[in-house]
C-alpha cells in the first residue's frame, strides 16, 4: 500500500503529446519516490479553463466539473481531489464551492448528471498538487529522499496566478507566497528571496489571443529573473510554464532582448534530485534545456 | 439589435443595475462597490481597459447599458484574480467581469471582432466536441480566425514555437484527426444542452 492516495485529475495539457506532457511525466518520477499513489478519475474531462466562462456560461461550466467529480466519487471513493494544473484545480474549486453553497445550483447539477447516470455529492476535497506535497508530507518528508541536492543553481520562484489566487496555500500571503522557494530550497537549490514578479499574471489564456499585451507580462517576469542573477526559473501551473518558455523567441525579436532562461516545473527540479534521469524529470521536454540539471541528473 | 437584447431592453426599461443583478453571474455583488479603484490599480493589463472594473460598476449605477456591455474591456481579463483577492469588500471582481462579458456576448452585442470573445468560443466549442482540449485543432484555428492569407501569415510567425513544441514532445503532430476525447463525449453534448435549456429559461432568454 502507498503511503499516501488520492483520486487524480491530471487535465488536458498534461496529457500525452500535449503541451505539459513534460510536467506529468515528472510527477509522476516525483510521486514514485515519494510513494504517493495517484489514481487517474476514470475518463475526466476539461475543467471549462478560464476562457470557459464566455460562450459557456455558468451552470454549463459547472457542469463540465460536476462530471470529474462524480465520477471522482464514484470510482475513487473517499479519497480527495488532485489536481495538478493550476487552472483544473481553481475551476473544480470554484464549480464546487458554488454548487454547494445554492440549493438550486445542486439539484439543477443532479437533474443535468442523470442523463449520463451520474450523482454528484461535492464532498471531496480538491487540492492542488503543491497543496499536498506541503501539508500532507511537508518540507522535511518532502527533503529526505533528495540523493542530489541541486548545489549552486539560482532559481526564480514563479508561483503565478491560479495557484495563488483566489483560493492560494493555506497559511501562505497572496502577494508573496514563500512556499515555492522552500521547495526550491528544499531540494538544495538557491531561491531568490527577492524577486519581486513571483506573482504576476503571464497573460493566461490571453497570450493567445492578445500576444502583444501578454509579451509585455511575460517579458517583466523575466526580465526581474535575469535581474536577481536566476539561472532558471520554476513554476507550479503549465500556463505559466508554457508562456514564460516558448515566447522568449519572439520577445527577443520584438524587444531586441536576449532572453534564453530555461522555466521548470517545481516537479522536475524533485525527480532530479531525487535522482532521477534526464528523460524521468522529463528534461528533454524543455524547449529550452535546463542544461544545469540535465548535469545534475547524468551525474552518478 | 437582436431579440433577446430587445426583450431585455424592454423588460428593464432603464434599471441597468437591476438588469446585471439578474443576469450577470455574481451581478448582485455590484451594488457593493465602494469605488475605491484597488481593482484597476492592481489589474495586470489595467492600461488597455477602456474602463476599468471600478468605472463599470460605477458605470452600471449610472445605467450606461450601451457603454458597458459594447466595451472591449472586460474582455481583457485575463483571470488573474488580483482583483478579488484585494478588494477591500470582497467583490468577486474577476466573475462579475467573466459574466459582464458573457451576458453581453450571449444577447449578441458584445464587440463582434475582440479576439478574446471569439477565441473563447472557438474554445468552448473544441472541449465541447470531445470532452478535452485539443491543442492543435485549438491553435490553428486561433492562426486562420481572419482567412487563410493572415493565417498562413500568423502560422509562419508562431512555426518556431510549434517546432519547439513538436520536437519536445509537447505537440500530437496527429491533433488534427485525433486527441482530446473522452468516451462520455456524448454524454457531456447532451448535459450542457440541458444546462443551457435550465439556465436559458432561469435567465427568461427562452419563452
Amino acid at each position: 500500500m502507498a503511503r499516501k492516495e488520492y483520486s487524480f485529475y491530471p487535465g488536458c495539457s498534461s496529457e500525452r503529446k500535449a503541451s505539459a506532457s513534460n510536467y506529468m511525466t515528472s510527477v509522476e518520477s516525483m510521486c514514485k519516490t515519494l510513494d504517493i499513489k495517484l489514481n487517474e478519475i476514470p475518463d475526466w474531462n476539461c475543467c471549462g479553463a478560464s476562457i470557459g466562462y464566455a460562450e459557456g456560461g455558468e451552470l454549463p461550466r459547472h457542469v463540465m466539473n460536476a462530471r470529474n467529480e462524480a465520477l471522482s466519487e464514484k470510482h475513487n471513493a473517499g479519497q480527495d481531489i488532485v489536481a495538478t494544473c493550476a487552472a483544473c484545480w481553481l475551476g473544480a474549486k470554484e464549480s464546487q464551492e458554488r454548487i454547494n453553497h445554492s440549493e438550486t445550483t445542486f439539484a439543477d447539477i443532479n437533474e443535468i448528471l442523470k442523463e449520463a447516470g451520474l450523482k454528484y455529492e461535492g464532498k471531496q476535497k480538491i487540492r492542488h498538487m503543491v497543496e499536498v506535497l506541503i501539508e500532507d508530507l511537508g518540507y522535511e518528508e518532502l527533503g529526505k529522499p533528495v540523493k542530489k541536492p541541486l548545489e549552486g543553481i539560482k532559481i526564480a520562484g514563479y508561483v503565478g496566478c491560479q495557484t495563488n489566487r483566489p483560493f492560494g496555500v493555506d497559511g501562505e500571503s497572496f502577494e508573496n507566497p514563500k512556499y515555492l522557494d522552500k521547495l526550491t530550497e528544499t531540494m538544495g537549490a538557491q531561491a531568490l528571496d527577492k524577486y519581486e514578479q513571483k506573482v504576476t499574471c503571464c497573460g493566461g489564456a490571453l497570450a493567445f489571443s492578445e500576444p502583444e499585451k501578454s509579451q509585455v507580462q511575460i517579458k517583466k517576469i523575466i526580465e526581474s529573473a535575469y535581474d536577481h542573477g536566476a539561472d532558471m526559473i520554476v513554476t507550479p501551473c503549465p500556463v505559466c510554464q508554457m508562456n514564460v518558455e516558448v515566447y522568449q523567441g519572439q520577445i527577443n525579436k520584438k524587444y531586441g532582448t536576449k532572453f534564453k532562461i530555461p522555466v521548470v516545473y517545481y516537479s522536475q527540479l524533485m525527480a532530479v534530485a531525487y535522482g532521477a534521469t534526464a528523460k524521468e524529470a522529463a528534461l528533454d521536454g524543455n524547449i529550452i534545456r535546463a542544461t544545469q540539471l540535465e548535469e545534475i541528473a547524468a551525474k552518478k | 439589435m437582436t431579440d433577446i437584447n430587445k426583450a431585455m431592453v424592454e423588460k428593464y426599461r432603464n434599471d441597468f443595475l437591476k438588469e446585471v443583478e439578474a443576469n450577470v453571474e455574481q451581478g448582485d455583488w455590484v451594488k457593493m462597490c465602494m469605488q475605491c479603484g484597488v481593482c484597476s490599480g492592481s489589474c495586470p493589463l489595467g492600461a488597455a481597459w477602456e474602463h476599468p472594473p471600478q468605472e463599470i460598476f460605477m458605470m452600471i449605477r449610472a445605467g450606461k447599458r450601451d457603454e458597458v456591455l459594447k466595451s472591449e474591456s472586460m474582455w481583457m481579463c485575463t483571470s488573474c484574480y488580483n482583483c478579488i483577492v484585494r478588494c477591500p469588500r470582497e467583490l468577486p471582481i474577476t466573475h462579475i467581469m467573466h459574466g459582464l462579458a458573457n451576458y453581453a456576448h450571449r444577447i449578441g452585442i458584445a464587440p463582434k471582432m475582440n479576439p478574446t470573445r471569439r477565441f473563447a468560443k472557438m474554445f468552448w466549442k473544441n472541449i465541447t466536441a470531445g470532452g478535452r482540449v485539443n491543442e492543435l485543432k485549438l491553435s490553428v484555428g486561433l492562426y486562420f480566425m481572419d482567412g487563410f492569407a493572415s493565417g498562413i501569415k500568423k502560422g509562419l510567425e508562431m512555426l518556431p514555437v510549434g517546432l519547439g513544441m513538436l520536437k519536445t514532445g509537447r505537440l500530437n503532430p496527429f491533433g488534427l484527426i485525433s486527441g482530446g476525447h473522452c468516451k462520455g463525449a456524448g454524454d457531456i453534448r447532451k448535459m450542457i444542452k440541458k444546462a443551457k435549456e435550465i439556465e436559458d429559461k432561469r435567465k427568461g432568454y427562452t419563452a
